[in-house]
């Protein structure tokens, strides 16, 4: 039993220690925003945070977030609107939309770690998250449209 | 004539033997009744908390998800599986009835109450150093803790290594009774940081190569070894950090577990540092003391590297571009399984974002601790706080593991390459393995 804090609320899992987080999240706690892609950490669909910082959730144990808090898509913001969601939502950014709620979770640590990101920025952090939909020129933009408006201020 | 010699063979023999057993003989020391609790002071009993917290008593003596100082916890040693003892003041199955005397001779000698060796997993020959107050304190933090009725699981030693008598040769060989002797020489901060690296820290039992009897060999003291399967760095000056390990650098990871220019803490080192020398119980001037004696130990202001620009050149690495993507496999590796964290830019990498150009994993002898930790991945309890990494072992295989590893040893440091690492990494999948 592996207990942790997942957006907001604590939360027990019966899984085995070595079960993937990803299907702890998506199978007993019911919030599928989260995808599978992959499998392997590689396309970065499955990204959470863990203690605010995305992380693979496909290949990550859930033993290893033992008290630690996870926050997924359905909890980034209260009402759905972190500057990077309504910056996605502005821009039109998803196309099949499989793997935007991984862009976003992965997006929102590059803002955090680098507030005004370059393009080389971009590219490194965002590398590992895969789009099909080739959707990566609109991602650049509305990463740098987020980033614009958290400057600001305006959260929203 | 032969059965003459063979009698006199017989009569040496036995009276070596016996000189040997009343050697090792140790009297009991008489059982006690729980001491009065009353007895200690709360000033003595918080001393005693914080030298515990600095001597990570908890680490060996409980078990993962047990009781504190119930005992119970496996360590593995070449020898055999040995496990930490019930040190709660239960009469029964801790040490309820010790007397002071008993618990002083236990710690500084390594003799249990019953008159037994104790083995020197335990480490009493540094253990030897402590001063008599700290002894008490240690004493009374102990004997005011929650008994616990727990009956620790029987070693694996083979025999003649379970007959504790024969500890007494090991001593008689390996162990010097005495307490810290201060260096005058030296400032009253140095020798802080001594009396508590060298005594109840231990930190040279991970540390320090050991010989096959499993005695530290003072000759190599702090040069590096290996501890549970993974590598415990060199504290000396053949430490190969490419920024030097200063005063203040080994502070920071020392009271948090992490710092920017270095890395993370792993393995057995996680307990010491996050159950242990990161307590609010323990004072800042302590670890900063204990940080001192290492800062000095490996030169590190002697050193030439680890400058800014040497960093900077370092952080240029942790950025591979698509032309790099698109001519280099083993480049491309990095970019999808590593470079999203991984990732830093000039002037200074972030302690959220481990920069493996700086960290010793790449720049050790051996590849042991950078395959265990994407093999393995990093928990919520380990590492720096806050950062947790995947496990890659159902990711990457045997042969992807080592081309990542021989890419990064290649582009991001200076020394020769890693030899046979395919072979490594499966054998050390294989240990990993078997111990969960």
């Amino acid at each position: 039993m592996t207990t942790f804090d997942l957006n907001g609320k604590t939360v027990s899992a019966n899984s085995p220690d070595d079960a993937p987080l990803l299907w702890v999240i998506r199978d007993e706690m019911g919030l599928t925003g989260t995808k599978f892609g992959c499998g392997i950490g590689f396309c970065g669909a499955c990204t959470v945070h863990v203690e605010g910082r995305a992380t693979r959730s496909c290949i990550t144990p859930i033993a290893a977030v033992a008290g630690a808090k996870v926050t997924t898509i359905e909890g980034l913001d209260p009402i759905g609107r972190h500057p990077l969601q309504t910056a996605w939502l502005e821009l039109q950014v998803p196309q099949c939309g499989y793997c935007q709620p991984g862009q976003i979770m992965q997006a929102a640590t590059l803002l955090k770690d680098f507030p005004n990101p370059t393009d080389q920025d971009i590219n490194a952090v965002m590398a590992g998250s895969v789009c099909r939909c080739m959707t990566y020129v609109r991602i650049r933009k509305a990463i740098k449209l987020a980033a614009a408006r958290i400057e600001e201020g305006s959260d929203r | 004539m032969n059965r003459r010699r063979a009698l006199i063979g017989f009569l040496i023999a036995t009276f070596l033997g016996l000189g040997f057993f009343m050697l090792a003989w140790r009297p009991s020391i008489a059982p006690l009744p729980p001491p009065n609790l009353s007895s200690f002071s709360a000033e003595l009993v918080s001393k005693g908390e914080t030298l515990s917290a600095i001597g990570h008593c908890a680490a060996c003596h409980t078990q993962p998800g047990g009781q504190p100082f119930a005992g119970g916890y496996r360590i593995n040693t070449p020898f055999g599986a040995i496990f930490g003892t019930n040190i709660t003041p239960d009469p029964r199955t801790g040490i309820g009835s010790w007397s002071l005397e008993a618990f002083s001779r236990a710690m500084r000698e390594g003799v249990a109450r019953d008159g037994s060796h104790l083995l020197p997993a335990f480490p009493y020959y540094a253990f030897t150093k402590l001063s008599d107050d700290d002894v008490k304190a240690l004493y009374a933090y102990l004997m005011t803790r929650q008994a616990v009725y727990n009956i620790v699981p029987a070693n694996t030693l083979p025999f003649p290594l379970k007959i504790r008598a024969f500890q007494e040769g090991w001593k008689v060989l390996s162990f010097r009774s005495g307490r810290y002797q201060p260096d005058e020489s030296k400032s009253t901060e140095w020798n802080r940081g001594a009396y508590l690296a060298e005594g109840l820290a231990d930190c040279s039992g991970c540390h320090t190569p050991r010989n096959p009897l499993g005695a530290e060999e003072y000759r190599h003291a702090y040069a590096g070894a290996v501890i549970e399967g993974w590598i415990a760095p060199a504290l000396t000056e053949a430490n190969p950090s490419p920024v030097p390990w200063t005063q203040e650098e080994l502070f920071t990871y020392l009271r948090t577990g992490a710092t920017a220019l270095h890395g993370a803490t792993g393995a057995t080192m996680t307990p010491v540092i996050r159950g242990a020398l990161a307590l609010p119980v323990v004072s800042d001037s302590d670890v900063r003391a204990i940080a001192l004696y290492f800062g000095q130990m490996n030169h590190a202001n002697a050193h030439t590297t680890g400058s800014q620009a040497d960093i900077r050149k370092a952080i240029e690495t942790s950025y591979v571009s698509s032309d790099q993507v698109e001519n280099d496999p083993d480049a491309a590796l990095y970019a999808s399984a590593c470079m999203s964290c991984h990732y830093n830019r000039d002037p200074a990498p972030l302690a959220s974002r481990p920069e493996l150009a700086l960290n010793s994993s790449l720049t050790s002898n051996e590849p042991t601790n950078f395959i265990q930790v994407v093999l393995n991945g990093v928990g919520s309890g380990e590492g720096t706080p806050g950062l947790v990494m995947p496990a890659y072992r159902t990711s990457l295989t045997d042969g992807e593991v080592a081309r990542l590893a021989a890419y990064l040893r290649r582009t991001r440091t200076k020394y020769r390459p890693w030899s046979n690492l395919v072979k490594k990494v499966s054998a050390i999948r294989r240990e990993s393995a078997a111990s969960r």
